[in-house]
């Protein structure tokens, strides 16, 4: 299963002189069981991309299918399917409110109707998975914690509505360097262990280089490149036009290339383009 | 989409009316509608219509869209046009038990709602054609007089501008968070009184904590700037009398010149 969409298109503002199209005619499915990236430039229309996975924000013309359902209906049915979908927002921190994090942990959960046992056990992995140690920061204030936890938190806040598809918002934003890649290892590890089914949206190329399965491209409201990375890196004119840059690695291995090493040169993360590299020389008799 | 009111009234353009210099505007409107109420000839009311429509080509807007403005304040309109209608004294045409409907109501009745009507038009126009940061300024340098007698006029007009400057970004983090809360499965506007006053608890607070930042931080980023409120400040787009300004000045005057000749003549 997965999530489709068909021909979708977003005007904000529209009849006014401020009207935008910011969804451009748009097609493309989200895989069910892979991690998918996005990538695009400010304004590509990406968070307003995403929010039509969950129907924050109605097509304009269209249609949103959630693993064969159409989620613009009204019945149960499309409900149960919008909920299989959970957003974390670009600045998720914003969205704390509770006295203390637990509380505004459960605050998703106890919307869906679950038990308060059953609750209180979400809260308490939710809290584990992005490391808050529930016993210290569960009755604190979410709002004494620091930047990064409080990101964490909110990030909490979703993963305990258990969503089957999770869509992540540059998560990273404004995190550390180490902070970032602990992050993303934690998705990385939820993608194993549960085999969820996760939505980057990223500017980093270096980052969906490292991660993702499947590489979206976005340009000014349309989809340009919809592929596997390998596939997705070779086609270096239209992610420049789309405003992008190619991974670094990439970028170095096509440097090796064009200055005439006989690499394979579709490595796009770190290791494998060391073992490529080691290869050619190999070939070459240099090492 | 709640975003969507964020632009308020203003409506770019570059018309001889958004041209205008504001204070021009705000006094002219002023004067207008002080006419509207002193002049009670017919043909009047035709020289003063055939003005506000002058306006509204001049200021290229859409027509349907300065008609729209008079929709929130139809019902006044409607009623006090029945009010007149059946008080006015005078030659019986209709009776409704004990109520006559005369033709001095009717003529009556329609002056008033034209009057009104004119009235929400031309101010509408002002708002339409005029951005707020223009508008304050004006009624800034329009209100300085005052500044003899204590009046701050100044820290009034920058409350103002502050204020209308956060609107849209208010409105903007409030669409956010009420999305991030659906996210989380909140039902907002869903169930009784006391349960949507609940469910508004999850916006409100996050949406104060960060009103109550951004202050903060527009507070320190004014203070690090070394604002200081009013005296001798100057500005970075002077507010300057052109052509189009004596132009607007010119035909306005013969506007009134016509109506107080008509005024006396019949
Ligand atoms: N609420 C809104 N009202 C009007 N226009 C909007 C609104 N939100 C976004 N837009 C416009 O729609 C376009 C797409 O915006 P969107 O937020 O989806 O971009 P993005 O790809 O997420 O950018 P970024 O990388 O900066 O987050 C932009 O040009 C933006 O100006
Ligand atoms: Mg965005």
């Amino acid at each position: 299963m997965s999530i489709e969409l068909k021909n979708v298109s977003h005007v904000y503002m529209p009849k006014t002189p401020f009207e935008r199209l910011a969804l451009d005619d748009i097609t493309l499915t989200i895989p069910e069981g892979v991690i998918t990236a996005i990538a695009g430039h400010t304004g590509s229309g990406k968070s307003t991309l995403i929010q039509h996975f969950n129907g924050l924000l109605k097509p304009a013309a269209g249609s949103v299918l959630v693993d064969g359902v159409d989620i613009s209906r009204k019945s149960n049915e499309a409900k149960t399917a919008r909920r299989k979908v959970g957003i974390v927002f670009q600045y998720p921190e914003y969205q704390l409110f509770e006295e203390t994090v637990a509380k505004d942990i459960a605050f998703g959960p106890t919307n869906m109707g679950c038990s308060e046992e059953e609750t209180l056990e979400r809260v308490k992995k939710a809290m584990e998975f992005v490391d808050l140690d529930y016993d210290k920061y569960g009755k604190r204030s979410p709002f004494q914690l620091s930047g990064g936890q409080k990101r964490r938190a909110a990030i909490a806040g979703i993963l305990a509505l258990k969503p089957k598809y999770l869509v992540l918002d540059e998560p990273t934003a404004g995190l550390d360097p180490k902070g970032r890649e602990s992050l993303m290892d934690k998705f990385r590890k939820l993608h194993k262990a549960q085999g969820t089914t996760i939505v980057l949206i990223s500017h980093n190329m270096d980052n969906i280089a490292s991660y993702a399965d499947n590489v979206i491209i976005l340009n000014r409201g349309k989809v340009t490149l919809e592929a596997p990375p390998a596939e997705a890196f070779s086609k270096t004119e239209v992610i420049r036009q789309a405003g992008l840059e190619l991974p670094e690695v990439k970028s170095i291995m096509n440097e090796l290339a064009a200055n005439g090493l006989a690499i394979e040169n579709d490595a796009f993360t770190m290791d494998k383009a060391v073992q490529e590299i080691t290869e050619a020389l190999r070939r070459a008799g240099k090492c | 989409m709640l975003t969507d009111i964020t632009l308020g009234q203003y409506f770019p353009g570059t018309s001889p009316l958004h041209n205008m210099d504001a204070r021009v505007k705000i006094v002219l409107l002023f004067i207008y509608i002080v006419a509207i109420f002193l002049f009670d000839n017919h043909v009047n009311y035709g020289i003063m219509t055939a003005g506000a429509l002058g306006a509204v080509i001049l200021s290229r807007l859409p027509v349907g869209m300065v008609l729209k403005s008079i929709k929130p304040l139809w019902w006044i309109i409607l009623f006090s046009f029945g009010i007149h209608l059946f008080s006015t004294p005078g030659e019986p045409i209709f009776k409704v038990w004990n109520f006559a409907m005369t033709r001095e109501g009717i003529i009556q009745g329609f002056i008033i709602s034209l009057r009104l009507v004119l009235m929400i038009m031309v101010s509408s126009l002002l708002m339409f054609t005029t951005s707020p940061l223009k508008l304050t300024d004006a009624l800034e340098s329009l209100m300085s007089p005052l500044k003899k007698i204590g009046f701050p006029a100044h820290e009034l007009a920058m409350m103002m501008t502050i204020a209308m400057r956060f609107i849209p970004t208010l409105l903007e983090e409030t669409d956010k968070i009420m999305k991030a809360q659906q996210s989380r499965g909140s039902d907002i506007g869903d169930g009784n009184f006391l349960q949507r006053a609940k469910g508004m608890i999850p916006i409100l607070v996050p949406l104060f904590i960060s009103a109550f930042r951004r202050a903060d931080e527009l507070a320190i980023a004014m203070e690090a700037r070394c604002y200081q409120g009013g005296v001798d400040r100057t500005r970075m787009k002077q507010q300057r009398l052109h052509d189009i300004d004596f132009w607007a000045g010119g035909i306005f005057a013969l506007f009134l010149v016509s109506l107080i000749a008509v005024q006396i003549i019949l």
